[in-house]
């Protein structure tokens, strides 16, 4: 009988197998593994694609010709470095990212420790107030920036100047989300302990409160950067004329006009800039982490924040 | 240290704090508050008799909301209320999309990953800092006519020609839209699920549910917090999105409503009607970010206590 058993066990073997091993209960969940997987490659596929054609020896944007560096900085008229329209695009790029991340982050860094430690009259209604740049279309906030620099503030020129403050505008709020959790975490022991002790009240903050937030203070401005040089809604709206587009307007009105793979090179550059600073972000708050002897990484602080 | 000082020191603490958070409150009073105003003002401005455009009406007893009777009336005779469902679909169909793919990869890092888990959260974050636009580029490059996407599909037999996937195709927009936006779902659907605990999940399987049911009565309502929040996150932009259409369609047939604004307020004389549209709108999502803001404020409240 039990010979009989292991022969019927032998004859439904491969799908039975299969079918326990994708069903087994206590084993790994596979169809999630498979799908997140997917999910992954699915996600970052093809901006790989598009980076790729960045280095694409031909003219074409969709059939691979071989690698080169042609349309970085080799090519005498069409290349991201001699072309002055993405040069131009370039540079307006870097320079508001930079403008808008020394404006922000101190604004944001006052503002943050202001709401995290008041909380009289007035403290809930300046909450919302920051939060809600967060969540409003930013289309809203285009329109609404363009049509108050033309019939209100009337002296801020619609070109780099207003672009500058629309971008400290939503990214105030970014940077007192990033601060937040760091000001919880240390609490207000410290400075009050200092105050206690006949520190003024500038000197508490100088001396003892800004030391322990200097890593969320790097985060937070190389988190100003990476929204500042990404947005494309509120540069367009503001950005009076051609002068004054950045990388992403070039790509909204480039995509469609049969460019060249210098488009890929420049969205690339934009892609390695924005990288770059999010992951020096995080290294920073990956850092200040182990000197304190925490676990857990910066990684998910980063994913917990819901930017 | 004698009570006057004392009492001065106590005085100063409590003005320290506003103190700092007064030129942020400032700063978006002025440029955030106000400008919302200004979208107010110049949607129930009167035109201009010689340019056309609306000068805006900063003294709300001079407001004429005739613009508004403009954009309702077309919204009711036929002009304007296709691109409204259409946008409402899109946001609709795109948002639901979003939730199927987000869900399980949510869950899969909230609760399996392991040692996998810094990885893969780190390749979950990674589309937030890429270029929206060059995210949309990627799929110009890929859905072209001589592009990947077709020759793959030609290749499996599955097309026999290369589809038109850039030309006013709906599919193509609300794949654009699941595409761009999911990253933005998954975050708050991994924070959601992250925080619940592994014990009572445990505690339901102990009492005899299987892991279908501990899934659906337990893991599930639990998490619909998150569910809701990261809804909330995608569809606000959603709403607002205008180039997505534009980069992936570039038809009319699949215009949005931010497209209509994007143009009103780009032509001579169409800054009265844009406005009024972003009035329309900030109003159509204001009940979505009414409710965002109260679930962070309670979600705040409960951290504290």
């Amino acid at each position: 009988l039990s010979a009989a058993g292991t022969e019927l066990g032998e004859k439904r073997r491969p799908t039975a197998r299969l079918k326990a091993w994708w069903s087994n209960p206590w084993g790994k969940p596979r169809f999630l593994i498979l799908f997140t997987w997917a999910y992954i490659l699915w996600s970052l596929v093809p901006v790989a694609i598009a980076v790729q054609f960045g280095f694409n020896a031909g003219r074409s944007r969709s059939t691979w010709q071989g690698f080169s560096l042609r349309w970085y900085f080799q090519d005498p008229n069409l290349s991201v470095l001699h072309d002055p329209s993405l040069r131009a695009a370039l540079v307006q790029s870097l320079q508001l990212a930079a403008l808008t991340m020394l404006v922000a982050t101190p604004l944001g860094v006052a503002l943050a420790i202001g709401l995290a430690r008041w909380s009289g009259w007035g403290s809930r209604s300046a909450n919302f107030l920051m939060l809600f740049p967060l969540i409003t279309p930013e289309i809203v906030m285009g329109v609404a920036l363009f049509l108050v620099f033309v019939h209100l503030f009337g002296f801020v020129q619609l070109g780099t100047m207003a672009q500058v403050l629309g971008h400290v505008t939503f990214t105030v709020s970014y940077v007192v989300i990033v601060m937040r959790g760091r000001l919880f975490s240390v609490g207000r022991e410290y400075e009050e302990a200092a105050m206690d002790l006949g520190a003024s009240r500038w000197q508490a903050i100088r001396t003892v409160l800004l030391p322990m937030l200097y890593p969320a203070i790097w985060a937070s401005l190389m988190v100003a950067f990476a929204i500042s040089i990404d947005d494309f809604v509120i540069s367009a709206f503001l950005m009076g004329d051609q002068s004054s587009a950045t990388i992403p307007v070039k790509l909204y009105s480039a995509a469609r006009l049969a460019p060249s793979p210098a488009i890929n090179a420049l969205a690339s550059i934009l892609l390695f800039a924005s990288m770059f600073a999010i992951a020096f972000a995080i290294l920073v708050m990956g850092r200040s982490r182990k000197k304190e002897g925490k676990g857990g990484s910066a990684v998910e602080d980063f994913a917990r924040l819901d930017l | 240290v004698s009570a006057p000082d004392e009492r001065r020191a106590v005085g100063e603490r409590r003005w320290l704090w506003p103190s700092l958070a007064a030129p942020g409150v400032i700063w978006l009073v002025l440029l955030f508050l106000v400008p919302l105003y200004a979208v107010l003002a110049v949607a129930m401005g009167a035109p201009d008799p010689i340019f056309g455009d609306a000068l805006p009406a900063w003294n709300p007893l001079a407001w004429d909301p005739s613009e508004f009777g403009t954009i309702f009336g077309e919204i009711f005779t036929g002009q304007l209320d296709i691109v409204f469902l259409r946008t409402l679909v899109y946001v609709a169909v795109a948002t639901f999309l979003s939730l199927l793919i987000g869900y399980p990869v949510a869950y899969y890092v909230a609760r399996h990953a392991g040692r996998y888990r810094v990885l893969l959260l780190m390749l979950i974050i990674a589309p937030f800092w890429i270029n929206y636009l060059m995210r949309m580029l990627a799929w110009v490059n890929l859905l072209s006519t001589d592009g990947y996407v077709n020759q793959v599909l030609m290749f499996a037999g599955i097309l026999d020609a290369p589809r038109e996937w850039l030309v006013g195709k709906h599919e193509t927009v609300i794949l654009g839209l699941v595409y761009g936006y999911v990253p933005f779902l998954i975050l708050p659907l991994f924070a959601a699920l992250d925080r619940i605990d592994q014990r009572v999940i445990e505690a339901a399987r102990d009492l005899g549910a299987s892991s279908a049911q501990a899934f659906w009565r337990v893991t599930l309502p639990l998490s619909s917090q998150g569910i809701l929040a990261g809804c909330v996150i995608v569809m606000l932009p959603m709403f607002g999105d205008y180039y997505t259409a534009t980069l992936l369609s570039g038809s009319p047939k699949t215009n949005m409503v931010g497209k209509l604004i994007e143009q009103s307020i780009n032509t001579g004389g169409g800054s009265g009607r844009g406005a009024a549209l972003t009035v329309v709108l900030m109003s159509f999502v204001a009940i979505l970010m009414t409710y965002y803001l109260y679930s962070v404020a309670r979600a705040s409240r409960e951290a504290r206590t």
